[in-house]
């Protein structure tokens, strides 16, 4: 058996029946990320040695009775925007290049209490700000399944490690689509909770009104358990939520009965593509022949999602990145004459030309003049899909649909035609703004082999019902490696 | 001059609040500290780090409102004004544009025996910016967050000011609502109260405001009286000459006593405001206000009532009393201690108000404590020691709050009471002086008073003049 091949729960039984020790499981990450990091690039840092430091004190405190949690002692990676203290954390920019938190974020911080161990950091958009993890400043990361294509974005590091085996889980963050289009695009499983479940102190931020962390695993027992531990009512964080219940996991029943899911018509029309929607309708039906309710409706307002979309994130995003200025932390440039010269340098040379495009888009729609044009009517439209959405909850307790319009596109075809890149974010963008749970699982894979992402949406704090519907459809299937991860092992 | 002008002025003050903690953090708000002591993730603006309200500066805010009569925002929110600048680490401040705590309030003012209302149009909560430090020997600057993330309340009125009296007068009144609400000490020396001056002219008549400059660094009352007459003079002159009076904001020089240009509006930064993602919206329960009205504590108004009623010294005496908390909590604290009220308002508003006077000091500014002014009071009372006496023991309290009974003992200062070495220190001096009994004898009341001098003097001081008196009369 291959270690790396276990998802996160199945090594954390293996662990606390002392069947596999703490070091081999990282030794086992630590050998899979030797053998395919130089052709993936999943990471920004890795951590080796304090990762092997981490396992025995883990292991200890195991042995010792103090951590008894179900995922004990398995190795994390850790999207680059959540701040690991004395860990470089870099959000994948040039002007953070150098900086190391004085903090750790409270989510990585209730998975280092669970007795996580920390491989390091992975790659990402820049700041976030991206589909395709191509406008990190580190290099572009590569889709696991076909490494001609990206693995989505902007947490495409994450989702790529979860599926190339470099880890047994990950933390992504989710403003836009972030968590789950690269994890429809890798084959992988991930959850964007409901705004305020996931503490967002330390989070570095980009939208704050809609950023959510959230895990990215290989199934949903895994997602579901890892929520599970970094749900927190954090007093650090005012948009931070008392929950009611958290046992995501005792939604892990194969049972969708009487459940009743939603298709939004407004899904499935143009630039969908047909194999994709294939793949999702049939995922409806096998869910149907398991006894949901499965009906057709017109969510509505779906085409003002984007541009609400990307007026609000990008408004939060120009304030939000304004404290990178070269003076307290990062990067700053080297030669300049004056304040203002040091700001502007530093900032050109700190910042990629996607988040630069943001930056002034945001300034723009918040500008004295353009603020109520642009800025108060993106919030309406916001309140309006809120509207939309409770609307259709009162009929169905999940909806369903694709995560993304395609599978994992080729490397560099993107990012010279951002309009299109943005409308690759039409079925995940609503979920932010009307800060609802969402889950992306395989369902599929479309004739280039390419996997296939399938979206649930739950209503507000309604984990457990998108939990519940996916573990029951993903029983009906195995789940998938890529070819480069089984290539080791003949 | 040809005309008659009308001088139009509007304030904005903004003022420390005296939280134990900073407004979006635990840090600690005390003055001074080495640099960057008193900072964490968040008011020093890392990346990740949140704000979290502090509820006390909500409710100092909602009670400063209370007292200046304003409607108080039941739902409201904050801002972000964003402008680059090194004091300010997120580069963005936390303040209130759209939903201020508090709107339409107004106080009223009493200039030479005129009352007259200002009307506030509102008070906001923002966060305060660190200090910048420039280092000319290594010619950079360096920046302190200890003062980052202090709470400020900003208190912006209508234009409804017409000279510096006004202005002196509503800033006075001010601070005496806030510092009577503990809300803040309100230095404006270091700088826990600011005023920024708007200022127009017109002529008199006119409907319409003249276009306003705005003043800052102003660090005291004279300096705001001494910009508001510089500032109305410069924009005179301007309109006389025919020129256009600018909108802009300028900066006092108090040494210089002129104010020079430092932005024109038309390179006024737009501060792109839009409500704070990070923070939800503070809604103001039925019960938080009502319990915020409760803790409300006596104002000034109601205290001079409750003085008029409860201790029998004059109005002269409750109006100089009432000017400032810390001169009333004094006065009630040493009443409290058993000093009759009018024995204490005479100390506090005869010796105190003059070492403070002779000293430049602000009430504020007042070290001794109501124990040891009770403790003095009650040696005069007691004859323990003469009037004299006590005013140089006085001083010794005002300057260095030391304990009167041990003082007076330590230097030998009591009274002596012992008749018997009276008398015979009054026989001697009697005895000494023949010509001023003499005159006594044949009816000059006023030798008397020589006699006494003299046995004071032998007495060094120490003794009472109304026993010197009564033993003198039964020899003579």
């Amino acid at each position: 058996m291959e270690l790396t091949s276990l998802t996160a729960v199945e090594l954390g039984k293996k662990i606390k029946a002392k069947e596999v020790s703490v070091l081999e499981a990282t030794e086992a990450v630590i050998a899979q990320i030797e053998k395919l990091e130089g052709n993936l690039n999943c990471y920004v840092t890795l951590d080796k040695e304090g990762a092997r430091k981490r396992a025995l004190e883990v292991q200890e405190k195991i042995d010792a009775g103090e951590l008894t949690g179900p995922l004990a002692g398995v190795p994390v990676a850790i999207k680059d925007n959540m701040c690991t203290k004395g860990m470089l954390t870099t959000c994948s920019s040039k002007i953070l290049s150098n900086f190391n938190p004085t903090y750790t974020a409270e989510a990585v911080k209730n998975l280092e209490d669970a007795g996580a161990v920390i491989i390091g950091k992975t790659n990402m958009d820049e700041f976030a700000m991206g589909s395709t993890t191509e406008t990190s400043y580190y290099g572009i990361t590569k889709n696991p399944w076909n490494e001609n294509h990206v693995p989505g974005g902007s947490s495409g590091g994450s989702a790529a490690a979860v599926a190339a085996e470099e880890c047994f889980y990950a933390l992504g963050s989710d403003t836009g689509g972030s968590i789950r289009q690269p994890a429809s695009f890798c084959g992988v499983t991930g959850i964007k909770p409901t705004y305020g479940t996931v503490s967002r102190y330390g989070l570095i931020a980009y939208g704050s009104s809609l950023d959510q962390i959230g895990p990215l695993a290989k199934d949903v027992t895994d997602c579901a358990t890892v929520l599970e531990i970094i749900s927190s009512h954090d007093k650090k964080d005012s948009t931070s939520v008392e929950l009611k219940e958290k046992d995501f996991t005792s939604a892990l029943v194969d049972d969708v009965k009487g459940m009743k899911i939603g298709i939004p018509r407004d899904y499935f029309g143009d630039g969908l593509d047909k194999e994709v929607k294939e793949a999702v309708l049939n995922a409806a039906k096998v869910l149907e022949e398991k006894g949901a309710i499965v009906e057709e409706f017109d969510l509505n307002l779906v085409e003002y999602a984007i541009p609400a979309y990307y007026v609000i994130a990008a408004a939060e995003a120009s304030s939000n990145l304004e404290r990178f200025d070269g003076v307290k932390y990062g990067y700053r440039t080297k030669d300049f004459d004056g304040l203002h010269s040091m700001y502007k340098k530093t900032r050109s040379e700190g910042f990629g030309s996607e988040v630069k495009r943001r930056i002034m888009l945001g300034s723009f729609v918040l500008s004295s003049g353009y603020y109520d044009a642009y800025y108060v009517k993106a919030l309406k439209v916001k309140a309006l899909i809120k509207q939309a959405f409770d609307k259709a909850f009162e009929k169905y307790d999940v909806i369903l649909g694709p995560t993304a319009p395609t599978t994992a596109l080729e490397v560099g075809k993107s990012l010279s035609d951002p309009i299109k890149m943005y409308l690759g974010d039409i079925y995940t963008v609503s979920v932010n703004l009307a800060g609802l749970p969402g889950i992306s699982l395989p369902c599929g894979k479309d004739s280039k082999g390419l996997p296939i992402g399938l979206q649930l949406i739950g209503n507000a704090f309604e984990e457990k019902k998108i939990i519940r519907t996916a573990y029951a459809f993903e029983q009906t299937r195995a789940y998938e490696r890529p070819e480069m991860v089984k290539g080791g092992e003949k | 001059m040809s005309k008659a002008y009308e001088t139009v002025i509007g304030l904005e003050v903004h003022v420390e609040l005296s939280t134990k903690t900073k407004i979006f953090c635990g840090c600690s708000t005390e003055f001074g500290g080495a640099p960057n002591t008193h900072t964490c993730p968040v008011c020093s603006g890392m990346p990740g780090s949140l704000p979290v309200l502090n509820k006390a500066v909500v409710e100092k805010a909602i009670a400063v409102g209370l007292a200046t009569n304003c409607s108080i925002t039941r739902n409201c929110k904050f801002d972000r004004k964003n402008y680059f600048y090194p004091d300010n680490p997120q580069n963005y401040q936390i303040s209130q544009l759209y939903y201020p705590i508090c709107r339409d309030g107004k106080i009223e003012i009493n200039v030479n025996g005129e009352k007259k209302y200002v009307r506030i149009h509102e008070i906001h909560m923002e966060e305060d910016a660190g200090k910048l430090v420039h280092d000319s020997w290594d010619d950079s600057t360096l920046v302190d967050f200890n003062r980052s993330g202090v709470p400020l309340i900003e208190i912006v009125s209508e234009p409804d000011m017409r000279s510096a009296d006004e202005v002196i007068a509503y800033l006075e009144k001010l601070r005496m609502i806030i510092q009577y609400l503990g809300a803040s000490d309100c230095k404006l020396n270091e700088g826990s109260m600011r005023a920024d001056v708007n200022l127009s002219v017109r002529e008199v008549g006119a409907k319409e405001f003249g276009t306003r400059t705005e003043t800052k660094n102003l660090n005291s009352f004279k300096a705001i009286a001494r910009a508001i007459e510089a500032e109305r003079e410069r924009q005179i002159d301007l309109l006389e000459e025919g020129k256009p009076v600018i909108q802009e904001t300028r900066r006092w020089d108090d040494n210089k006593e002129c104010s020079y240009a430092m932005r024109s509006k038309e390179d006024a930064q737009d501060y792109r405001y839009f409500p704070d993602p990070d923070l939800v919206p503070i809604i103001i329960s039925e019960e938080w206000l009502e319990e915020v009205k409760r803790r409300q504590p006596e104002l000034r108004d109601e205290k001079k009532e409750r003085y008029q009623k409860e201790f029998d010294i004059p109005e002269y005496d409750i109006d100089i009393i009432t000017s400032s908390k810390r001169m009333a909590d004094l006065f009630e604290e040493t009443i409290e201690l058993g000093a009759a009220p009018k024995k204490v308002s005479n100390w506090l508003m005869v010796e105190t108000m003059r070492l403070l006077k002779e000293n430049e000091m602000e009430v504020e500014d007042i070290k001794f404590s109501a124990d040891n002014l009770a403790k003095l009071i009650a040696l005069t009372e007691s004859k323990a020691i003469n009037s004299t006496v006590a005013k140089e023991v006085f001083e010794k309290v005002f300057y260095d709050n030391i304990d009167p009974e041990k003082y007076v003992e330590e230097h030998g200062l009591k009274t002596v009471n012992d008749e018997g070495a009276l008398r015979k220190v009054i026989e001697d001096v009697v005895a000494n002086n023949p010509q001023s009994v003499e005159d006594y004898r044949s009816g000059k009341e006023k030798a008397i008073g020589f006699l006494v001098g003299q046995t004071m003097k032998a007495m060094k001081g120490k003794a009472d003049p109304s026993m010197i008196n009564q033993i003198l009369k039964e020899i003579l």
